[in-house]
């Protein structure tokens, strides 16, 4: 299959998630008045990079081609602690999870050549990473992975699918902060508690069958969000 | 190839996504994806919730500090890496054009290489190792044959890998998933033309309705 097509797939998912419906509703704007302040003028003329594009993709394709060691420390500074977080989160103590925080953060920078801004964020992309990590340090469990595609002869994809990515992600994050609270927590704990339905059922004390229908709810709801943006 | 119809449910593929999943359910959730290009697209927007979750500043990452020495230890990691290797060469293809490359290191060789059990009325299985927690096994089951009918305490996650089968749920031909849960009680038929592979994965044990294949279950692993 070709290359170009995928790309267009992934897109056209990610896109039925993201985007909150303008106007931004009151309660991210409250949680980032920064970013909102930040979007609702020119990106261009406030950003302290004029040229830099949202989501750290400038930086990271920098590290990528360049090895450009003062953009790895932005990336560092930005992520490392976040991963940091998501692996405690994840049932690890604190020094385990800084030690695979920097093996994390030290896999980013080798396999950085792996990176292609057509598929992923460099949000999703250093998700993924540490997921693994979560799944092979601290469950100890192999992650059997889909086969690998073809990605076709050219190395790097059309800039108008780059940014449009970058800016359906930068929208789902939006759309997430915009979730009411017990559905944006519950959804964290699907992926950052390490807890199956049942587990979040015993936690919570909300019965089975409610996790799952408000897990469902959140979900609809961002689509339906992104869908009332297109 | 044509596209499956019967796909993976979100739930699934959520939770493979947040690496939440026993061994066996993620062996058949990489599996199918591998044939799936729906599912291999939905399976990257929910990797993208994952990246928004990382990237927003949720309630529980607030006040989680790194170590003093860790930006410099990173440093000093990357600067005596050895010069990057080229890429590894992707894992060898099985041999057998039917097994998802997922698939193809658990079952070593091809499906015609498979060491069956009998479970009964021709049906044949093979456990596969996986981690606790959740069962993977490939099931054989002849042309024209019926497993017994069953139901689920839990989950039963069944991806058709050759021949089809045919349920009250619909037909299932290769790269379909059946996503069963405990309210479904079935009698899954194969194809009169062809004997059917599957690989199928269950979180609890199967219920079968008759008495003899219920005698017969905990000596077989069902």
């Amino acid at each position: 299959m070709a290359a170009a097509r995928i790309r267009h797939m992934l897109r056209t998912q990610i896109s039925a998630f993201g985007s909150a419906p303008a106007p931004v509703l009151p309660r991210a704007a409250a949680k980032h008045p920064e970013r909102i302040s930040r979007r609702a003028e020119s990106i261009t003329v406030t950003d302290p990079k004029p040229d830099a594009r949202p989501g750290w993709v400038d930086q990271m394709i920098r590290v990528r081609d360049d090895r450009s060691e003062d953009d790895f420390v932005a990336l560092f500074d930005h992520f490392a602690p976040r991963v940091k977080a998501f692996l405690m989160r994840s049932g690890s103590d604190a020094s385990l999870a800084e030690e695979c925080a920097q093996e994390v953060m030290v896999t980013v920078w080798n396999k950085a050549h792996m990176f292609d801004p057509g598929r992923a964020s460099v949000a999703t992309w250093i998700f993924t990473i540490a997921r693994n990590k979560k799944i092979d340090v601290l469950r100890r469990q192999r992650r059997p992975e889909p086969e690998d595609l073809p990605w076709g002869p050219e190395p790097e994809p059309d800039q108008t699918e780059v940014l449009a990515l970058q800016q359906e992600t930068e929208t789902l994050g939006e759309a997430l902060a915009a979730l009411p609270d017990k559905q944006r927590q519950l959804i964290e704990k699907a992926y950052f508690g390490d807890l199956t339905h049942s587990e979040i059922a015993a936690e919570t004390g909300l019965p089975l069958g409610t996790i799952k229908s408000r897990i469902r709810l959140a979900l609809d709801r961002l689509r339906h969000a992104m869908q009332q943006k297109q | 190839m044509t596209e499956p119809t019967h796909h993976l449910t979100p739930q699934l593929l959520m939770a493979y996504s947040a690496g939440t999943l026993p061994e066996a359910f993620d062996l058949i959730v990489a599996s199918h994806v591998s044939l799936c290009d729906t599912c291999r697209a939905e399976l990257a927007s929910y990797d993208a919730v994952g990246g928004a979750l990382l990237e927003a500043e949720t309630d529980g990452f607030r006040g989680i500090e790194l170590d003093a020495s860790s930006r410099s230890d990173v440093l000093a990691a990357i600067r005596n890496e050895e010069p990057a290797a080229p890429a590894p060469a992707p894992a060898p293809k099985c041999g057998d054009p039917r097994v998802p490359t997922p698939l193809a290191p658990y079952i070593g060789g091809g499906l015609d290489t498979v060491k069956w059990r009998s479970v009964g009325m021709g049906v044949k299985q093979s456990i596969l190792p996986t981690s606790p927690g959740a069962t993977a096994r490939l099931l054989y089951i002849p042309a024209g044959t019926a497993v017994p009918d069953h139901g689920h305490n839990g989950t039963e996650v069944t991806l058709v890998l050759k021949g089809a089968f045919e349920d009250e749920d619909g037909r299932f031909a290769r790269g379909d998933v059946e996503v069963a849960t405990e309210e479904l009680n079935h009698t899954p038929v194969a194809d009169i033309s062809e004997d059917c592979i599957c690989l199928a994965v269950t979180d609890a044990p199967l219920r079968f309705k008759g008495l003899l294949p219920r005698l017969a279950q905990p000596f077989l692993k069902i």
